[in-house]
């Protein structure tokens, strides 16, 4: 990465602009949203099959929940043993010191120090052990959490609307490969594409599948159907983080501050999702574009969005398995955690 | 020193929205000192509170109460109905700077009331407090329930009454008592205070209510219903006939 951006420098400053003018202005904009376009997409495309195709959904059973259940109620009654004892005891010694109070010494026995509980029970193990078990309690009760929710899931993936949403997963998936391999290609092999996908793939339709269809009418507005599709869900799917991200933070105050935040976002995220649509679009368009943002040097963008998107979805997919593979291993790890705090 | 009843196991739960001060109540109740860490509560948490049952009188005995604070996060709707069984009484928290949190108590009651499966007549909504108080056989065995309205520091004298008036209206839908404090001072339940006097007479019918219940379930069915304390479902709903059976007679 780093020899990657010594070799191409960013185009931020050139001598021929100054400093204030649109283009050197966009190119600034540009970087950073290019940038967080691509994290995000590279989370996105990787998460996206995730969490539709029920490929990967854990088999949960009821046997297990009621199991998990179980524990969580016997470790609940352990809390509450020990609690009463604990409470037994407080008030034994309370009413202790103040019949010592009232017997002996008088007036000095409230200046010598108390003395030590005349019971069996150790106050300070007992609260140890009690921190333990309602950490183990809270813990159990979110992993049942999780459970109900999988369950939920696995019984939603079998309606209709669950099975359209795994086949658009199934679909998702191999879009996101196809992605993930033409950014090898594109940055191995160094050199950015000069047909869009659109018109690529009505030229294969044609010419491995002898479809007789006029490529340059209908690519023309398939690829401005897929483009305002994407545009549309991209943001909405921005809004709907950011308002998640909003209520959060927001307070009466803050809600100036908020609102400007918000119009930058948004003109930056739109900013540069037209520079990178460009790569979308047929080749006669690509020269309007060009023309209104202005000498940009867009092979940069692609190329480092290429960078950006390999790097974010390779790690995505590292933490996404690291997460699958830790969740059903929970399971026999608990149940030696469980063992050993039973064992007293 | 009067005796202390450790062997019967008697469970409060404390229901209301998140944030309305139910763990701040539960701390003020058992330990007599407000919480200086206040956070979510993630599960439930369950504190012990030693109630001196008929206080003042021959009988007079200590009782563990478990009161059984739970969480209201929404996200762990689905896997709270655990904590429901075998219920002696409820508390509603509500907080009386939010008038959300005032009506959302019927659900929260509802929702308690119908995953308790043990006593077959709890499941019924709870009738008017003119049938609490009066000593006929079904009101020994619906649980008693009372509402708390926590945050009064917040409102001056005046508009008090408002606050005040306007939750007793919910009281007396669900038919059960009220109290209004704040959980930062202990003053507010001090021994003597009207609120303390609620708070013992509903721990009273508490207990009472945890007895009768183990009178009725020790006399008819020995270990299976004890045991199913840890399932839900349809196990567990076909064990509660003859239990049902048995108040069908009594009824009659």
């Amino acid at each position: 990465m780093y020899y990657l951006v010594r070799n191409d420098p960013f185009p931020i400053l050139s001598p021929q602009h100054g400093i204030l003018s649109i283009e050197q202005i966009i190119s600034r904009v540009g970087v950073i949203g290019v940038t967080v376009m691509a994290l995000l997409s590279g989370f996105g495309a990787v998460n996206c099959p995730y969490t539709y195709s029920s490929y990967f959904l854990r088999h949960v059973t009821d046997a297990d929940i009621h199991a998990l259940e179980r524990k969580l109620l016997q470790t609940n009654e352990m809390i509450i043993s020990k609690k009463k004892r604990l409470a037994i005891a407080k008030r034994a010694a309370e009413s202790q010191r103040g019949e010592e109070v009232t017997n002996g010494g008088g007036i000095w026995a409230r200046f010598r120090p108390s003395t030590p509980l005349a019971t069996t029970e150790n106050v300070s193990q007992l609260q140890e052990d009690i921190r333990i078990h309602e950490e183990l309690s809270r813990q159990l009760f979110l992993e049942s959490v999780d459970l109900h929710a999988t369950k939920d899931r696995i019984e939603y993936s079998k309606t209709f609307k669950g099975r359209y949403f795994n086949i658009l997963g199934y679909f998702f998936s191999l879009y996101c490969m196809w992605k993930i391999f033409m950014c090898t290609i594109n940055i191995v092999f160094n050199r950015v594409g000069k047909k869009d996908p659109v018109t690529k793939g009505f030229e294969i339709l044609v010419h491995y599948m002898g479809f007789d269809v006029d490529v340059g009418f209908w690519s023309q507005h398939v690829s401005f159907i897929l483009i305002g599709v994407m545009i549309v869900t991209s943001i909405r799917g921005l809004l709907i983080t950011l308002t998640k991200f909003f209520y959060a933070i927001s307070s009466s105050k803050s809600s100036n501050i908020i609102v400007m935040g918000l119009a930058q976002i948004m003109g930056m995220y739109f900013v540069s999702s037209v520079l990178l649509m460009r790569m979308n679009m047929p080749e006669s368009y690509r020269k309007i574009i060009t023309q209104i943002l202005g000498d940009l040097q867009f092979q940069f963008y692609h190329r480092w969005f290429d960078v950006i998107f390999l790097v974010s979805a390779l790690s995505s997919i590292g933490f996404l398995y690291l997460a699958h593979k830790q969740a059903p291993e929970k399971h026999t790890t608990k149940d030696l955690k469980l063992s050993s705090a039973f064992r007293e | 020193m009067p005796v202390i009843e450790k062997n019967l196991k008697v469970k409060v739960l404390v229901l209301g929205d998140s944030g309305v001060g139910k763990s701040s109540f539960t701390q003020l109740l058992c330990h007599n000192q407000s919480s200086k860490t206040p956070g979510y509560t993630i599960g439930c948490t369950v504190e012990i509170k030693l109630h001196d049952f008929k206080q003042g009188t021959a009988e007079e005995k200590t009782y563990c109460v478990e009161i059984w604070d739970i969480g209201a996060s929404k996200s762990h709707n689905t896997s709270r109905y655990i904590f429901y069984n075998n219920v002696n009484g409820i508390i509603l928290a509500h907080d009386l700077t939010n008038l959300k949190s005032l009506q959302n108590l019927s659900k929260w009651l509802n929702d308690a009331l119908s995953q308790d499966t043990t006593g077959g007549l709890s499941s019924i909504k709870v009738g008017s407090s003119a049938s609490r108080n009066s000593g006929d056989d079904n009101s020994p065995l619906s649980i008693p329930v009372l509402m708390v309205g926590t945050k009064l520091d917040q409102f001056n004298a005046e508009k008090r009454q408002f606050i005040i008036s306007r939750s007793k209206s919910y009281a007396d839908e669900i038919g059960c008592k009220e109290i209004h404090l704040s959980t930062i001072e202990s003053k507010y339940i001090a021994a003597g205070s009207g609120n303390a006097v609620e708070l013992s007479r509903f721990f009273d019918q508490v207990v009472d209510h945890a007895i009768i219940r183990q009178a009725t379930v020790s006399s008819v069915v020995q270990s299976p219903v004890v045991d199913r304390r840890g399932s839900f479902g349809e196990r567990r709903r076909q064990n509660v006939t003859p239990v049902s059976r048995l108040f069908g007679m009594k009824r009659d």
